[in-house]
């Protein structure tokens, strides 16, 4: 069962159509991507998935239900913007909102304790929110998004404002989630955070979906019919090799349709050259998204 | 405990925590408390003394002899001004006074005191009169009669129903008092609260809590949890001090006595003045909970929500025409109008009373406010809630509440 069936949905603001008949879906124990440019229609996908506004027309399910309020409190949201209750402490802020959750005091507070001391913040545990840093505070909102074990947790640029340390340290939880089954999903402009972390990736553009599946499916899609080669020695001709571009340190071959990169890799080394680094030219998923996102603004 | 009832408790327990309402809710009995012991400690310290106070006279008439005593004051005469005023010097007399040859044609009488003073205390006129007139009708007329003359009439007025029957509410200067002071606290209880309301909308907003709120409750439970959590704060504040005002009054008027001890509490004065603060409060509260879902910051909603809460202070403003036509139909209109209602009923209350159909009038208009006002803003609040920057307009926000 999946953990989110998004289906054909459609939202629209004063004549103006945000969420376009989107459909997707999210799977149990997996990290997914929603990417795409600002304005595309993200957030406004994210507020329905978590029942905050009503989709015009389409349907959400949740773990099998349909969305609704009961479906809240299996579902952790952390915003892109995002704040707490400036003058209670850290420890009432995340009390007060993880009984929003469903969660008792006494369960809240031991689980809050837990969750504090995997992070460090501890010793800010009595006090007020308006005494801690931003990072500190993110790391507050994001103990509030999963202390009450939700199956479902969405994440709008979760990283924005961490440093690397708490970057990482946030990293290693959403892992933690992934492999407890949890289904987490990671919506962020980070490219690199996207590549390194999520399995599958929706990138929507103008309210539609624009590239959706296993981000190795999507890479292998856009990939370029080249190679990149560091070598010692002299570069000859090669057969099947359409077009030589020489950058900084390397340079990529551009092959003909009819020859694989091993049968390149075969005639580079029957020429006895030294060679440092063979690598299939892959784009990043960067240049995907600014490809894609590209070609739909014009 | 449901969503409604955490986020009640959570709103309840931090309105009452705040500095400025407890002060406020504390400030009725306080001070009236405050009041009544200073009133005690100036009296004790300002007290007249029980001894006989000695007043020296000079007749110049003749014919001033008797009535020498008045209360504690015993008046003794003297032949001339300048043994009066050697007898002043000494100490033996506090003051003195002169009748002059010409007083029955003048009424002038000369009075000397090294005190300096505003104005003659009124036991020393009193008692001067009263010696004056005593000797001038002595022998002339009866002691009743000169009784009946130093003090006329004592007025005592008593108000008939149409059936003429005593009437419970006699009315009176003195109702004024507690509903004017009840008015002006319930003013300011219905301001603050609902700016509670607001505020605490708004901030959820400005910070950007209010997508993590609602991503565990809906807008329905947040708004409901949130008002109904503040109007009980409020509702205890209003309770305070309507417990407090019959047991000060109690106090003051047994401690103090004098015009205190004629203050009456109008009929239905407390419970109108819970059901009062209630409609007021949710009809102000939900005002301003959808001022706050389309205002941007805190400060601009409080921009807007001033020109409404000028209407629940206006009839302060017109305090005097009120006082002065009090059965004038403005004031019927204006305590039917549900911004103004809640604070004109009280005042009226305390003047010629309101007749039970203006209340149900104003009840009825204030319940149908509240119940339209809670369908619009939901909408508002569903709508506004989660957008920010720029302020929209009045034409967009009807565009998209028809759309």
């Amino acid at each position: 069962m999946p953990a989110v069936e998004v289906s054909h949905i459609v939202k629209s603001y004063t004549n103006k159509v945000v969420v376009n008949d989107l459909s997707f879906s999210v799977n149990q124990g997996e990290i997914f991507g929603l990417i795409g440019p600002n304005g595309a229609g993200k957030t406004t996908t994210i507020r329905m998935m978590m029942d905050i506004i009503k989709p015009d027309s389409g349907e959400v399910t949740i773990l099998g239900e349909k969305s609704s309020e009961a479906s809240k409190n299996k579902l952790g949201y952390l915003p892109e913007e995002r704040g707490l209750y400036r003058k209670l402490t850290t420890i009432d802020s995340i009390i007060y909102l993880a009984s929003l959750k469903g969660m008792g005091r006494h369960s809240a507070e031991e689980k809050a304790d837990e969750l504090l001391h995997q992070t460090g913040m501890l010793p800010h545990k009595r006090k007020r929110i308006e005494e801690l840093s931003r990072g500190m505070k993110q790391i507050i909102q994001f103990i509030v998004t999963i202390i009450h074990n939700p199956e479902l947790v969405i994440l709008d640029e979760p990283f924005a404002g961490l440093d690397p340390v708490n970057t990482e340290l946030v990293k290693g939880m959403f892992a933690d989630l992934r492999n407890r089954g949890k289904a987490v999903i990671l919506s962020t402009h980070q490219m690199n955070e996207v590549e390194e972390l999520c399995d599958r990736i929706l990138m929507i553009n103008h309210g539609r979906s624009v590239l959706y599946g296993k981000l190795a499916e999507i890479k292998s899609r856009y990939r370029s019919n080249s190679v990149l080669v560091e070598f010692e020695g002299k570069l000859g001709e090669v057969p099947g090799v359409r077009e030589k571009r020489t950058h900084q340190g390397y340079v990529e071959l551009v092959l003909d349709g009819n020859t694989t990169p091993g049968q390149v890799l075969e005639r580079l080394v029957s020429t006895g050259m030294v060679i440092n680094r063979f690598e299939v030219a892959t784009p990043s998923l960067n240049e995907i998204f600014l490809e894609v996102a590209g070609k739909n603004h014009e | 405990m449901n969503k409604t009832s955490l986020i009640f408790k959570h709103e309840f327990l931090r309105t009452i925590k705040r500095t400025g309402f407890i002060i406020l809710t504390l400030s009725l009995p306080v001070l009236a408390l405050l009041g009544i012991g200073v009133f005690h400690v100036v009296s004790g310290i300002t007290k007249p003394p029980a001894e006989v106070t000695r007043i020296g006279y000079v007749d110049e008439v003749g014919g001033f002899e008797q009535f020498t005593t008045q209360g504690n004051i015993t008046l003794f005469q003297f032949d001339t001004p300048e043994a009066a005023t050697q007898a002043l010097i000494q100490k033996d007399i506090k003051e003195y006074f002169v009748i002059p040859p010409n007083f029955i044609s003048t009424g002038i009488i000369k009075r000397y005191t090294m005190q300096k003073e505003l104005v003659p205390p009124a036991t020393t006129e009193t008692a001067i009169k009263d010696f004056l007139s005593s000797n001038l009708l002595a022998e002339k007329v009866s002691p009743s009669v000169i009784a009946r003359i130093e003090a006329p009439l004592n007025l005592v007025t008593t108000t008939l129903t149409a059936s003429g029957a005593v009437a419970a509410e006699q009315g009176g200067l003195t109702n004024l008092i507690i509903p004017g002071i009840f008015s002006l606290l319930l003013a300011l209880s219905l301001l603050i609260s609902s700016a509670y309301v607001l505020q605490g909308l708004g901030e959820e907003k400005e910070n950007r809590l209010m997508e993590i709120l609602l991503s565990s409750v809906s807008t329905r439970q947040l708004m409901s949890g949130k008002v109904l959590g503040i109007g009980a704060a409020g509702l205890v504040q209003v309770v305070v001090w309507v417990i407090s005002i019959p047991l000060l009054l109690n106090l003051a008027s047994s401690s103090i006595g004098g015009f205190l001890s004629t203050i009456q509490i109008p009929p239905n004065f407390l419970v109108l003045g819970v059901a009062y603060f209630i409609l007021g409060y949710l009809m102000f509260s939900v005002l301003s909970a959808g001022i706050a879902a389309i205002s941007a910051t805190v400060q601009e909603g409080q921009g807007i929500a001033s020109i409404f809460t000028l209407f629940a202070v206006a009839p302060f403003w017109f305090y005097s025409p009120l006082f002065m036509f009090p059965n004038s139909p403005v004031w019927v209109v204006f305590s039917i109008f549900p911004f103004s209602a809640p604070v004109l009923v009280m005042l009226r209350l305390g003047m010629l009373g309101v007749p039970a159909w203006q209340l149900i009038a104003s009840m009825a208009v204030m319940v149908l406010s509240i119940v339209g006002g809670l369908l619009l803003v939901a909408r508002l609040l569903r709508t506004y809630i989660l957008m920010y920057g720029k302020r929209p307009g009045l034409r967009v926000i009807v565009r998209n509440l028809r759309s």
